[in-house]
């Protein structure tokens, strides 16, 4: 099941985004052909270079094939699997193995989305996927999708361990240090816990302040073998574990609501890689919202179940903090067009490097990266590490 | 009333369906490893048996988990979505009726009715009596 021989076999040797915030006048696409071109100039390649692609789309079924000719590309390698945020951290896995098979040799990973500035409305985007992606036993009950889900999962976390909004609070508080210290964030004001719970209530117990950002944003990556990678333009990171779980879609078929499908990822990431969560210098988990924060560190094993409330308390993820958690000011305050997942890897790739200025962690040379998507419903866990880690 | 999957000649989420709209909440069993199921499905998510039958449940279910939706007043007010057990095993989300959509708790016992509406039958709860 776990393949150690793919142990850092590949690495990322280019990451690259482009419209982070606010994109008006460009289209998804534009935005994404530009994070790619960024990307593979990072890695010191030229675009006819990349000969395999994944990519995915909220809207569009069949993304990769108007990608393919934006790019102007020939791959022999395409991978559009769809499920949700983590897809770009999923798409590892299948490239790794398409490197190592030798089916192709470079593959772009990317993403585009104008969320916030698009002309088409969220609502109308939001009706629309009720009939493409019918839940006939949830929609007739309006839960804000996928907000309410996750609001579920806060109160049963709340109610079975004891986890308050304060806890909730310091996640986002959290986040905002981080933003603080980084230039391309979107909401860098201060933040306090109050300020978390004195905002607007959306559904019981998460606040607007809870909840990620709408914006605009594209980001890409480029994956190659790891021999190759030493000799290219920039310091590799290697992709040491990776594996996705999903368990379930809707969230009332969740068997618990504390309990994500990161635990199966997660463990098996950690065995691919040979490490374990105490080892790991930076961390960077999807936080759509508050709660997600709190299950991925006890689901990957950060801490006990039901201890991540008070795990991520009293500053322990913000800066000069015990552990760095989303240290690019995450979804919650940096940036979140739709599906977050390839903004982690980028800003895991870039600590790794060392290049991330002030909100640098000394020393980094593990991370690890989790993606979330649907409703708490697909998991996708990356171990990334510098040379020193292979 | 109640069949099994095999006598149908519509699936399960149609017939669940068009039971709800005569007014009758029906959940399935496994014939094969005797467990509940909801929602509606072809083979059992346990044992991957197609060997389902449909029964009424008691209706008699906890609450699970429980959000309010917040919404303004003229956007017609606030509104509870709960996660609600069923007495036989399976989980579903529903509504809690009857009292303020913040007065629903976890642990609340709850008794499931079909709802008539116009825009097609829903199973809700309400607080069930002592």
């Amino acid at each position: 099941m776990i393949d150690k021989k793919l142990r850092g076999s590949a690495a990322i040797v280019g990451v690259g985004h482009a419209g982070l915030g606010d994109a008006t006048g460009f289209s998804e696409m534009e935005i994404m052909v530009q994070a790619a071109q960024r990307a593979v100039a990072d890695a010191g390649l030229t675009m006819q270079d990349i000969d395999g692609i994944a990519t995915a789309s909220v809207a569009a079924t069949m993304w990769v094939m108007p990608a393919i000719e934006h790019l102007g590309i020939r791959p022999t390698f395409i991978d559009s699997t769809m499920i949700g945020g983590s897809s770009f951290v999923a798409h590892l896995m299948p490239a790794i193995q398409a490197l190592e098979s030798g089916q192709c040799n470079a593959v772009l990973v990317c993403y585009g989305s104008t969320q916030r500035t698009s002309t088409v409305n969220r609502a109308a985007v939001g009706n629309m996927r009720k009939m493409m992606d019918p839940q006939p036993y949830e929609n007739p009950y309006n839960p804000l999708s996928p907000l309410s889900s996750y609001a579920l999962a806060a109160n049963r976390h709340m109610h079975q361990y004891g986890t308050t909004r304060e806890n909730l609070a310091e996640v986002a508080v959290a986040a905002r240090k981080w933003a603080q210290m980084n230039p391309e964030a979107s909401m860098r004001d201060p933040l306090s816990i109050e300020d978390v719970l004195n905002s607007k209530m959306v559904s019981d117990p998460l606040t607007v302040r809870d909840c990620c950002l709408v914006s605009d944003g594209a980001g890409a990556y480029v994956l190659v073998r790891a021999d190759r990678a030493k000799n290219m333009k920039q310091k590799p990171v290697y992709v040491l574990g990776n594996s996705t779980a999903i368990w379930n879609r809707q969230i009332s078929s969740m068997h618990d609501l504390t309990v994500t499908a990161a635990q199966q990822s997660g463990k098996i990431a950690f065995e691919m890689a040979g490490v374990k969560p105490a080892d790991i210098d930076v961390v960077e988990v999807y936080d759509a919202f508050t709660i997600n924060t709190i299950l991925f560190l006890e689901d990957l094993g950060f801490c006990k179940k039901g201890e991540g409330g008070a795990f991520v308390s009293n500053g322990n993820i913000a800066p000069g903090g015990i552990l760095p958690v989303n240290t690019n000011g995450g979804g919650l305050s940096c940036v979140h067009p739709g599906m977050y997942g390839i903004f982690i890897l980028i800003e895991a790739v870039r600590q790794l490097r060392g290049s991330c200025g002030e909100r640098q962690v000394d020393g980094a040379q593990l991370a690890v990266v989790h993606g979330n998507g649907g409703t708490l419903s697909s998991q996708a866990t990356a171990i990334l590490g510098t040379a020193e880690t292979l | 009333m109640a069949q099994d999957n095999a006598t149908l000649t519509v699936g399960a989420e149609k017939y669940f369906h068009e039971q709800l709209a005569q007014g009758h909440f029906l959940i399935q069993r496994c014939k094969a490893c005797s467990t509940s199921i909801f929602f509606p499905r072809m083979i059992c998510p346990h044992c991957g048996s197609g060997d389902i039958e449909w029964y009424a449940p008691s209706g008699k279910g906890t609450v699970y988990a429980t959000t309010t939706v917040r919404k303004k007043p003229e956007a017609g007010g606030d509104y509870n979505v709960a996660l609600i057990d069923l007495e036989e095993g399976p989980r579903m989300m529903s509504r809690v009726e009857g009292i303020a959509p913040a007065e629903v708790k976890i642990g609340q016992k709850v008794q499931a009715s079909v709802k008539t509406a116009e825009e097609g039958n829903i199973v809700i709860f309400t607080v069930a009596g002592e």
